[in-house]
């Protein structure tokens, strides 16, 4: 059985949008410090690092999570999912797309977590009803906007997918 | 905020996560979700020195039904259980409770037992299995026993756990044709830990409980008939005796009224939804 000690550090394997990382970790590290700092994936967001403010969350085989709630150790042989997974070289997603134009970001604090969970969303859901919507994203908080441009930039791009793939 | 230091043993199977429980006694912790421990190391309100991730262990990661339980393996995710094909028919008062518990992105990795393993006094699973009168397997190296779910827990955030001991499951006793559920809850949004959660049973036999969690130091039962004429004064005794506290999101005595309404709301549901 495998006992990583606090003095080392141990190498954990991952796949990061698609692409396969490694890194070398100590046991106390969050999942959020080895994207940021170790990997330099900086989209991903910090905010309360205690699960409350949803700045930091991420997929992990395909479902929403906090990363801040996550050690790096744990990602062992998972495929996460980042905002910098979302947009296609200079092309943005369509979710991208519509929350530029619908003004559902303005400091961008908490945009990259809603992002993830809104993509996980309507990969499962790809109708999903504004009620689910809204439910989805009260696991976020943001200071901004109000929420009120975040669900219309929701529903504009489920109207627009109409059951399609989200960022194809 | 990071956490301290400390071991992390990912255990592959039951005996080994046992060995190192034992091994690591008071100073060795299981970590299942991490959604309520991670906050803890982050905060340093924990500094235990080695953790046991018993998330991968494939013997706790089941759920398996019988002709009248449900048990849930300690490593299956709240999500796993929500998304169950069988939970609206097996274990309707889980199925109506489930998406009160945080929200989706921490039912994603919580697990079930994780949240009965941390007891907190206004959490919902915990209330589910105390009203449906549920119990609780505990491991612990060469030994297991049982405990029912009212003796288990034991306070706020305290419980029957012994050193070196895990949960290995939970068992939930499942639907009876004619019986009714309903679960409400009050909470300042969406999402967080309730002020006051309700859950009522109503049976075939005209004899109902409701079990209030958020207001005493664990949920509390009272039983009572159906339809009791006096549904009014039992309910204001039973929120009395529960011995509310003024807290940061609701004063003790919001919390009794909540009892009152929305255990009269609840109840009524419950006996309506008879089948
Ligand atoms: C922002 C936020 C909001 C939340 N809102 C709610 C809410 O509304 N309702 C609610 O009920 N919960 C809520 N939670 C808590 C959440 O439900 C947790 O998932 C749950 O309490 C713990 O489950 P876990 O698997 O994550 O356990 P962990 O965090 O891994 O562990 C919690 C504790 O239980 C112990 N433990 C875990 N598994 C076992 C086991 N098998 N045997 C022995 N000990 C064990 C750990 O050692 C630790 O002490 C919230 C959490 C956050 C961060
Ligand atoms: S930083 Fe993870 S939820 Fe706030
Ligand atoms: S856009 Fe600033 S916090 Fe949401």
């Amino acid at each position: 059985m495998p006992r990583l000690t606090q003095d080392e550090t141990h190498e954990v394997r991952f796949t990061l949008n698609g692409r396969a990382v490694s890194a070398r970790v100590s046991p106390r590290l969050l999942l959020t410090d080895v994207l940021r700092h170790e990997i330099g994936a900086t989209g991903t967001h910090v905010g309360c690092e205690h699960g409350v403010c949803g700045a930091c969350t991420v997929q992990v085989d395909g479902e929403p999570v906090r990363a801040c709630l996550m050690l790096a150790a744990q990602a062992e042989g998972s495929e996460i999912r980042t905002v910098e997974g979302l947009a296609k070289r200079e092309q943005l997603a369509p979710l991208q797309e519509a929350f530029r134009e619908n003004f559902a970001l303005q400091c961008g604090f908490c945009t990259a977590g809603i992002l993830m969970t809104l993509d996980a969303l309507f990969s499962r859901e790809p109708d999903a009803e504004e009620d689910t919507i809204r439910e989805a994203l009260s696991g976020h908080l943001c200071r901004c906007t109000g929420y009120v441009p975040i669900v219309q930039a929701a529903l504009a791009v489920r109207n627009r997918i109409k059951g399609g793939p989200i960022d194809a | 905020m990071k956490p301290a230091p400390f071991d992390l043993v990912v255990a592959t199977d039951l005996g080994e996560a046992l060995e190192a429980l034992h091994q690591g006694g008071t100073e060795a912790r299981v970590i299942a979700g991490g959604q309520s421990l991670v906050p803890m190391l982050n905060m340093r309100l924990a500094r235990p020195a080695t953790l046991i991730d018993i998330t991968r262990i494939p013997e706790l990661s089941r759920i398996e039904a019988t002709a009248d339980t449900v048990s849930v393996g300690a490593a299956v995710r709240q999500t796993t259980l929500e998304r169950w094909e069988d939970l609206a028919d097996r274990l309707p008062l889980v199925r109506a409770a489930l998406p009160w518990v945080g929200h989706t992105q921490l039912r994603n990795r919580g697990t079930v037992c994780g949240s009965v393993a941390h007891a907190d006094p206004s959490a919902e699973l915990p209330l589910c299995l105390i009203a449906l009168g549920g119990s609780v397997t505990l491991r612990r190296r060469r030994k297991t026993r049982q405990v029912a779910a009212r003796d288990f827990f034991q306070g706020m955030m305290s419980t029957d756990l012994a050193p070196g001991e895990m949960i290995a499951s939970v068992t939930f006793p499942t639907h009876r044709k004619g019986t009714g559920y309903a679960f409400r809850e009050v909470a300042r949004r969406h999402g967080d830990f309730a002020i006051v959660a309700c859950a009522a049973i109503a049976r075939h036999d005209g004899s109902a409980t409701l079990t209030v969690g958020g207001v005493a130091d664990t949920p509390r039962t009272l039983d009572l008939p159906a339809e009791a004429a006096d549904l009014d004064d039992r309910l204001n005794e039973f929120a009395w005796h529960l011995q509310a506290r003024d807290d940061l999101h609701a004063t003790a005595r919001y919390r009794r009224d909540l009892v009152r309404h929305l255990g009269r709301a609840t109840l009524k549901e419950a006996l309506s939804c008879r089948d």
